[in-house]
């Protein structure tokens, strides 16, 4: 008690010492200047919204691992062709003194991934056709991205377009694929453009049911109730405060659809609707190489492709949750 | 709940009848080059009189009209392509047995093996238990099913030394084929379960169970595991009524006469009966799953409610 009253009375001292400090007369009545940098040190850190997400994603040595093999990848295959020493992936190679195909030659030094049942280059084939893969999978992710993003604000926020989207998601889920992707094929001339139409039109509507739910769940918060009260716009509402919550989530679906649809596209190739032959795709080695997997020494033709086809999912996946993670402000510092 | 029940089931059955029509319309548009197994050599008429016998020159709604009238008596019709002049309906009695005998055991294995690791890890969270789980998990979801697959058949056909096609009569060859396909159930029933079990472990009731004194597995299975379990509760008749449609990838690589790949296989023929019959299967299942998922949640948890207010899906 006797300290506080102390301490009580030392504070009261200083005041009246303030107080009556002797200032002089100009400066008395004169106005006190503004000093913008002391203005702005009440911010305590200069916090950047994407500084840190970048920051807290390096700090997951995995994914930035898998990150640069992912760009390596992606670059080299762009690279290869144009490499010194490459073949076509189209070539049927042949020895120029006999006139006979290499068939199914094992990894050697002339062809460094072995060569297929009819001869053509696997090394070249594996490379055109990780290409072809990444390019559908990226193109089938933004276009999703896109259309799933639109139709699923507007189907979670509009609370009159709900029913009608739910019944058409109801219906859209229960036709089966393989009806839309065979009219599809018959329609159009097979080829990467058809398949990447053919794979967007039926994958944006998951992801439209995705960002549905997740508006669902921040639709009616106290921090949209309040915009609305004020009377922003449904269109400021939506850009302004729902999608920038939603970065994250997003972002991770979107790094989860690439893989997805390289692994869709085996799957379309496997049920014989896939791309024609001299478009070479990891789902169509794979399943030329399946064909020969009861032959141990042929084997090499589908490891390969399913370790090359390993390798871009599993980055894809592992660097998609880590950016997610951190894009995600609770993890920031 | 009665009566929301009557209403669902109702706006249900008008999604089914949306669903068949749309199906309908959309084979109607298929080449006609499909339903003759050698068209090139037929004449114009010829063609004409095959299409007519199969009633396809009709209106399409008389079709429809003719196809609903049919559908309402219990006849699904008989296949056309697939194995010509069968009855749908004993062509399905073969094949959904089996598949459901598959997909069930491997179903079960999945339970039975990913729920309590979901648990352990979220247990043991941060420890090796769960590092090694995550990455099983990662390793499953990032890698294609048919990769995975194929190792499986490749290397488990030769260490267990048997053939690599499925005989029903030999429990060796069910093996494989179960494990493969419970191992994507396995990765996602345990990854759920571990986050949700996460998320309910900071809540108020765990941290009095804790105070109290009740010991970690016993609040782990007894107080956390029957909340965490009931949003994956939804799933899991859709998941045990999947088991109809079979796996496409499993069933033909072990060659196994199942469902699996069968509607790919009809829709590649051209064999509307049957692709009408598969797709009315499937939607049924997956409409009576979603509702069945929804009576179990409201079964395990008294709090939930499917009346007026709760019943927004």
């Amino acid at each position: 008690m006797a300290f506080r009253l102390q301490k009580e009375k030392e504070l009261q001292d200083s005041m009246v010492q303030n107080l009556q400090r002797q200032l002089s007369e100009e400066e008395m009545f004169s106005f006190a200047e503004y000093n913008e940098e002391a203005g702005e040190k009440v911010d305590f850190t200069n916090y950047s919204y994407w500084r840190s997400t970048v920051q807290t994603f390096c700090r997951n040595k995995l994914a930035v691992t898998l990150l640069c093999v992912t760009i390596v990848l992606l670059l080299f295959t762009f690279i290869q062709p144009y490499l010194p020493g490459q073949y076509d992936p189209n070539k049927v190679n042949m020895d120029m003194m006999t006139f006979v195909a290499y068939r199914n030659v094992a990894p050697n030094s002339q062809f460094w991934f072995g060569t297929n049942v009819i001869g053509q280059d696997l090394w070249a084939r594996i490379w055109a056709g990780t290409r072809n893969s990444l390019i559908i999978g990226f193109s089938v992710a933004m276009v999703e991205a896109c259309v799933g993003i639109l139709v699923g604000v507007l189907w979670g926020y509009v609370r009159k377009l709900d029913f009608i989207f739910t019944e058409i998601y109801n219906v859209l889920d229960n036709i089966p694929n393989t009806i839309l992707l065979i009219l599809i094929s018959y329609i159009l001339k097979p080829g990467m453009r058809t398949m990447i139409f053919a794979m967007s039109l039926t994958g944006w509507i998951q992801m439209a049911r995705f960002i549905r739910n997740q508006i669902l769940v921040i639709r009616d918060r106290d921090y949209n109730m309040a915009s609305r009260c004020v009377g922003s716009s449904t269109k400021k509402i939506i850009t302004k405060n729902l999608l920038p919550y939603l970065v994250s989530v997003i972002m991770l679906r979107i790094a989860l659809s690439i893989p997805g649809a390289i692994g869709s596209e085996v799957f379309i190739t496997y049920i014989g609707l896939g791309l024609p032959l001299e478009v070479p795709s990891l789902g169509q080695l794979i399943n030329e190489g399946r064909s020969l997997m009861m032959n141990a020494s042929l084997r090499y033709q589908l490891i390969i492709p399913t370790a090359v086809l390993s390798v871009i999912t599993i980055s894809f996946y592992v660097v998609g949750n880590a950016f997610s993670d951190a894009a995600d402000p609770k993890n920031h510092m | 709940m009665i009566k929301y029940l009557c209403k669902r089931i109702a706006r249900s059955l008008l999604t089914l009848v949306i669903i068949l029509t749309v199906v309908f319309c959309l084979l109607r548009l298929m080449p006609i080059e499909g339903y003759f197994q050698n068209f090139d050599k037929l004449t114009e008429t010829q063609i004409q009189v095959g299409l007519q016998e199969m009633g396809l020159t009709d209106p399409l709604p008389v079709q429809i009209v003719r196809f609903y009238g049919q559908l309402l008596q219990g006849d699904l019709g008989v296949s056309r392509v697939y194995r010509a002049n069968v009855p749908v309906m004993d062509i399905l009695a073969d094949k959904i047995p089996l598949s459901i005998r598959l997909g069930s055991m491997s179903l079960l294995l999945a339970l039975i093996v990913g729920l309590p690791m979901g648990g352990l890890m979220a247990r043991f969270k941060g420890k090796f238990f769960d590092k090694f789980g995550t990455l099983f998990i990662v390793f499953i979801q990032a890698v294609p099913a048919a990769v995975y697959y194929l190792f499986i058949q490749m290397f488990g056909t030769e260490l267990l030394g048997i053939k690599m096609t499925f005989d029903a009569e030999d429990w060796r060859s069910w093996i494989l084929p179960v494990l493969s396909m419970s191992l994507g159930n396995i990765a996602y029933y345990g990854m759920w379960m571990r986050r949700y079990m996460v998320d309910e472990s900071t809540k108020d009731y765990v941290r009095l169970a804790k105070a109290k004194g009740a010991g970690g597995s016993r609040i782990t299975f007894r107080h956390i595991m029957r909340n965490a379990i009931v949003p994956l509760a939804q799933y899991i008749p859709t998941s045990f009524l999947n088991t109809v449609i079979g796996s496409i990838y499993i069933e033909s690589l072990y060659s196994i006469p199942g469902m699996g790949g069968l509607l790919v296989d009809v829709i590649k023929r051209s064999d509307n009966t049957m692709v009408q019959a598969i797709v009315l299967l499937y939607a049924t299942v997956g409409i009576i799953g979603l509702i069945l998922g929804d009576i179990l949640m409201v079964i395990l948890d008294p709090r939930i409610s499917l009346g007026k207010k709760a019943g927004g899906r």
